[in-house]
């Protein structure tokens, strides 16, 4: 039996172009340069680096294969911040420029955890989106490339900064969307610590209610948050399960596995959102981590040593 | 003075007129649609009523969603459940981005025998401070009539504490709510007399008998809570020989008398300000009536105010008042279910 036919049977789908695996090593590429490069800021002023370890395959997939965006319309180096939207401010514009213009067939991404903002710009900047001297703005004062991303931060469409927020905007929108007869997808990037505030399932309860299948939810599921392992913070026991009972149609897979990745989002789920949970490591790709687990929510060196050892690691990818 | 006409369930019919007439109004409810009056908008366009169940946080963010995307949400529950339990939904969501998301919020102060839980003692207070939202406030039939129209005139956030039931009509049908304009109900130059939402119509059968004791009043009926720059104000409390009093529904912090407090300090205006409002305190479930004579936000309670601030007793009786009455609206007890 080939392995297309196998694949056939065994998800009851046409999944023909996952048996072509060329964009595979693309995208790996992809992610390997996106850890890199926040590596590389880190180094330089210390950062949201765990973020891209556990994240850069999910953010890889999403940017290089499995959104449908169009060309950016944002430029290379991003404006400086003109002011809050306001009656009085029209003028600043949005962050999700950077993800094409809107389009009825297109997809829209929300990044609900701003606080990986730095891998979203890295992601930007991988795939052509964003110039990669835009870093050199990362929390400078005045700039609209923000340590957590606000509504204008390349990338962003909304300020995710109060979590659980953006997945029940993104739920509007794609209510909106299929009442407009718009066919395309509404992304959302959640993290599993934000799991625990109440609005996400309040927020997952409302799409399966409403049978918004026009959802696709990636969870990075890194087992982290600020004070820890999130096993030790605010346990969320069986995610999977959680997401399931509320009404969503779910699978787990390995989040550093492209091809699992593209495998779970091609899954069917009629009337229901898809939640995808990411199994990730948030040292991955940079072992040196290890050695600061649990604490990595935010990388911020103790010492000039250690800044050092961060260094030849980056020299050695 | 004349019999005032009463009419029921305003907002239900105005609702379903706005929705008839704008295709890209949608109704948002969180569980309590009859008790919001949008029981028939839900009815007459199911396809466009989003029955959001409990859950405000969601609600407020999901309505935000829907106002990216050129809907305009008219989101309806009670106010508590708005601006206390999904505060920083409202901020991040919707106040932030400065997005066309319209906020009915239902059972100010003491219009609920809910008790606290249920009684929206400080929403100005809070709504007030947040960028980009425009408060509106209604106390009669027309203001509820036509404020659908006036919030959806204005392109951004707005919140709007809103009355229900059998409500009187103290403006003509044709004289809409209007922005940043108070209606003047009488004139006079002894005092500058602002009122807000319910305490309108209690301060009007107090105006009569102060009128008829020689004292003329200047009483302006708020509407709009923020922005507040309307020149009515200044001109009123200028006009004013004794002073100033303001008469609402709401805490006496960062309320209708605060923004008059502000107004005064910042055209260093020469009045004093006596605020008629909710001392600072929680109250209890009971009824409309109770709670105004008992919480001092009553005609009794202005007149006690205009004494002092002319300095002579009017030896006007709480019976006096009554007899004063300007409709039936009171006299029936009415007590709304929840």
């Amino acid at each position: 039996m080939s392995k297309k036919v196998k694949s056939i049977q065994e998800n009851g789908q046409n999944l023909e172009y996952i048996s072509n695996d060329s964009w595979i090593a693309d995208c790996q590429i992809i992610a390997n340069a996106i850890r890199r490069r926040v590596l590389s800021h880190t180094v330089k002023h210390g950062g949201y680096l765990s973020q891209a370890c556990s994240a850069a395959e999910a953010f890889s997939y999403l940017y290089a294969k499995g959104m449908n965006l169009g060309p950016s319309k944002g430029p290379l180096l991003p404006p400086p911040f003109s002011g809050s939207p306001s009656i009085k401010n029209r003028e600043q514009k949005s962050g999700m420029l950077y993800n094409g213009e809107r389009h009825p067939d297109r997809d829209r991404f929300f990044l609900s955890p701003t606080h990986y903002a730095l891998t979203l710009y890295a992601a930007l900047i991988e795939s052509g989106r964003l110039g990669e001297r835009s870093l050199d703005q990362f929390n400078v004062d005045g700039s609209t490339v923000e340590m957590i991303g606000g509504e204008h931060s390349p990338g962003h469409e909304t300020n995710g900064g109060s979590f659980g927020q953006t997945i029940s905007q993104a739920a509007g929108v794609a209510w909106a969307r299929r009442k407009k007869g718009e066919k395309g997808i509404v992304w959302i990037f959640l993290s599993d610590g934000e799991c625990q505030e109440g609005q996400t399932w309040e927020a997952i309860m409302t799409m399966s209610f409403y049978r918004l299948d026009n959802i696709k939810i990636i969870v990075d599921a890194n087992g982290q948050q600020v004070d820890g392992r999130t096993d030790e913070v605010m346990a969320l026991r069986d995610l999977e399960a959680k997401f399931k009972a509320f009404g969503a149609n779910t699978k787990t897979i390995d989040g550093h596995d492209l091809k699992a990745l593209h495998k779970a989002f091609a899954k069917p789920h009629l009337d229901k959102p898809l939640v995808v949970i990411a199994n990730t490591e948030p040292y991955r790709g940079i072992n040196l981590l290890k050695d600061r687990y649990p604490n990595l929510h935010y990388v911020r060196f103790k010492s000039e040593e250690e800044r050092e050892n961060y260094a030849k690691a980056l020299d050695n990818m | 003075m004349s019999a005032i006409e009463i009419i029921t369930r305003v907002h239900a019919k105005s609702i379903e007129e706005w929705g008839q007439s704008n295709p890209n109004a949608l109704v948002l409810s969180g569980d309590l649609t009859t008790s919001c009056e949008v029981d028939g908008f839900r009815d007459k366009f199911p396809d466009r009523f989003l029955s959001m169940g409990l859950a405000e946080q969601n609600m407020m963010s999901f309505a935000a969603g829907l106002a990216r995307e050129g809907f305009i949400p008219h989101v309806h529950t009670f106010a508590v459940f708005m601006y206390r339990r999904a505060l920083d939904q409202i901020e991040m969501s919707i106040a932030y981005p400065n997005l066309p998301v319209k906020l009915f919020g239902f059972l100010p102060g003491v219009t609920t025998p809910g008790g606290a839980s249920h009684q929206a003692i400080n929403d100005i207070a809070v709504i007030r401070s947040l960028p980009n939202f425009t408060i509106l406030e209604t106390g009669d039939a027309t203001d509820v009539e036509s404020v659908i129209e006036l919030a959806n005139s204005i392109n951004g956030p707005v919140y709007i504490r809103m009355v229900r039931g059998a409500l009187p009509r103290l403006f003509p049908a044709e004289d809409k709510i209007e922005l940043n304009k108070a209606r003047v109900i009488s004139t006079g130059k002894d005092i500058a007399l602002f009122s807000t939402g319910i305490c309108t119509e209690e301060a009007m059968r107090a105006v009569e008998l102060l009128r008829i004791c020689g004292v003329s009043i200047q009483h302006l009926h708020v509407t709009t809570l923020k922005p507040f720059s309307d020149p009515q104000v200044i001109s009123a409390i200028k006009g004013a020989r004794f002073g100033t009093i303001s008469m609402e529904n709401h805490c006496i912090n960062g309320g209708l008398g605060t923004c008059i407090s502000e107004i005064i300090a910042e055209h260093k205006l020469d009045t004093r300000l006596m605020k008629i409002a909710l001392d600072d305190t929680y109250l209890q479930g009971a009824s409309t009536k109770f709670l105004m004579r008992r919480y001092n936000i009553d005609a009794l309670a202005l007149i006690t105010q205009v004494e002092k601030l002319i300095g002579k007793k009017l030896n006007v009786s709480e019976e006096d008042l009554r007899q004063a009455r300007i409709d039936k609206y009171f006299n029936e007890k009415q007590q709304e279910a929840l």
